[in-house]
């Protein structure tokens, strides 16, 4: 299951500026190659994929595998073009999409 | 296992080397926060709050603050305490402390659960279950920065001196009490990591190796383990009286409540 998430953009940006986006989220990140106390496998459960779209603009996109550890943190740069909105997904391996939006004013 | 057979034949390594004087305190101005001690980029993660993954439970910690205990009372901890960050500030710095009720120490997990069988006349939390940690990391969050601020006391000295005897005991088939590697080691390396000095002031803290959020109780009983002992359960007065050794140890040491931790 997909738990919370932590985002971050800059609030405010002057065009054409680089800014750092970071995004961490809560997943156990399960790789299904452990076995529990009683010797029977944990089933594999991770997130697949994570999206991050600047006003529906595609700017960033991962591919998680199993070696991810448990709740991944990516952090990417892009540069300020516009004021609005930066959105992030995390799609599991069930197909469960979990999205998050922030804002940003670019002067 | 393998893991373990290096730990201990490093202990034994470090432990040949040194002398057999006894243990001595680690005088108040020397004494260092276990932050001081991890790799540069585990202290970053701690110190940005985006990247810091203890701060995800601060907010699981914080919805169950405000939601409904789920007891006979209906309450939520809000409605009582109000905004954690007025009401809460400085608590968690003051924790282990002395209950009234029970005639000795609590920590702060214990404390928590007591506010919700008598208070929410809920069911406790189990010890390390997410919403106990949760909630605990939320509450200790708000002392952020703040000192340590655990004193002795005619009440708590007895439990500091029963913390104390335990740490400075040797147990385990190793035979190894706390105090030496913490007291006489610290700072010099143990299967290629630094020994910290054991200031317990960012607990709950995020493990790497745990890859989740766990209490003080849990690393003292992982490193029972590591020693080869048996270690105390989950809120063992003894594991409360270490604690608070722990705890008034590093009195002055600001509280990093989320720490990150290799």
């Amino acid at each position: 299951m997909i738990g919370r998430a932590l985002t971050h953009v800059p609030a405010s940006a002057k065009r054409g500026d680089i800014i750092e986006i970071k995004a961490l989220i809560s997943h156990i990140m399960e790789t299904g190659y452990r076995v529990g106390i009683t010797g029977q496998p944990i089933p594999r459960d991770i997130i697949e994929d994570f999206v991050c779209t600047y006003n529906g603009e595609e700017i960033f996109r991962a591919k998680f595998y199993p070696a991810i550890a448990a709740n991944p943190f990516m952090s990417f740069f892009t540069v300020a073009t516009e004021s609005g909105t930066i959105a992030f997904s995390w799609t599991d391996q069930h197909g469960a999409t979990q999205v998050q939006t922030a804002a940003i004013t670019v002067e | 296992m393998s893991r373990l057979t290096a730990l201990s034949a490093s202990l034994l390594t470090a432990l040949l080397a040194t002398s057999g004087a006894l243990a001595a305190e680690i005088p108040l101005d020397q004494r260092r926060s276990n932050n001081d001690f991890v790799s540069a980029d585990t202290r970053a993660m701690q110190s940005d709050d985006t990247a810091n993954p203890g701060m995800l439970a601060v907010l699981d910690g914080e919805a169950i603050w405000n939601a409904k205990g789920g007891g006979q009372s209906s309450k939520s901890c809000a409605d009582c305490h109000g905004d954690a960050a007025v009401s809460m500030k400085g608590v968690a710095a003051r924790y282990p402390a002395f209950s009234a009720v029970l005639n000795r120490p609590v920590d702060l997990e214990q404390r928590i659960n007591l506010s919700r069988t008598s208070d929410q006349k809920a069911e406790a939390f189990a010890f390390e279950s997410k919403e106990l940690l949760a909630l605990t990391v939320y509450v200790a969050h708000q002392s952020r920065g703040m000192p340590d601020a655990v004193e002795e006391t005619a009440q708590t000295k007895p439990f500091i001196e029963a913390g104390r005897t335990l740490f400075e005991r040797r147990e385990g088939q190793l035979n190894l009490s706390c105090a030496q590697c913490h007291d006489e080691n610290w700072g010099k390396k143990l299967s290629g990591s630094i020994i910290p000095q054991a200031e317990p002031t960012g607990y709950p803290i995020y493990r790497l190796e745990w890859q989740e959020v766990g209490s003080l109780q849990r690393r003292l009983r992982e490193c029972m383990y590591a020693v080869r002992a048996q270690p105390f359960d989950y809120g063992a007065p003894e594991l409360v009286d270490l604690e608070l050794y722990l705890m008034w140890r590093a009195r002055g040491l600001p509280m990093e409540t989320p720490a990150v931790r290799p």
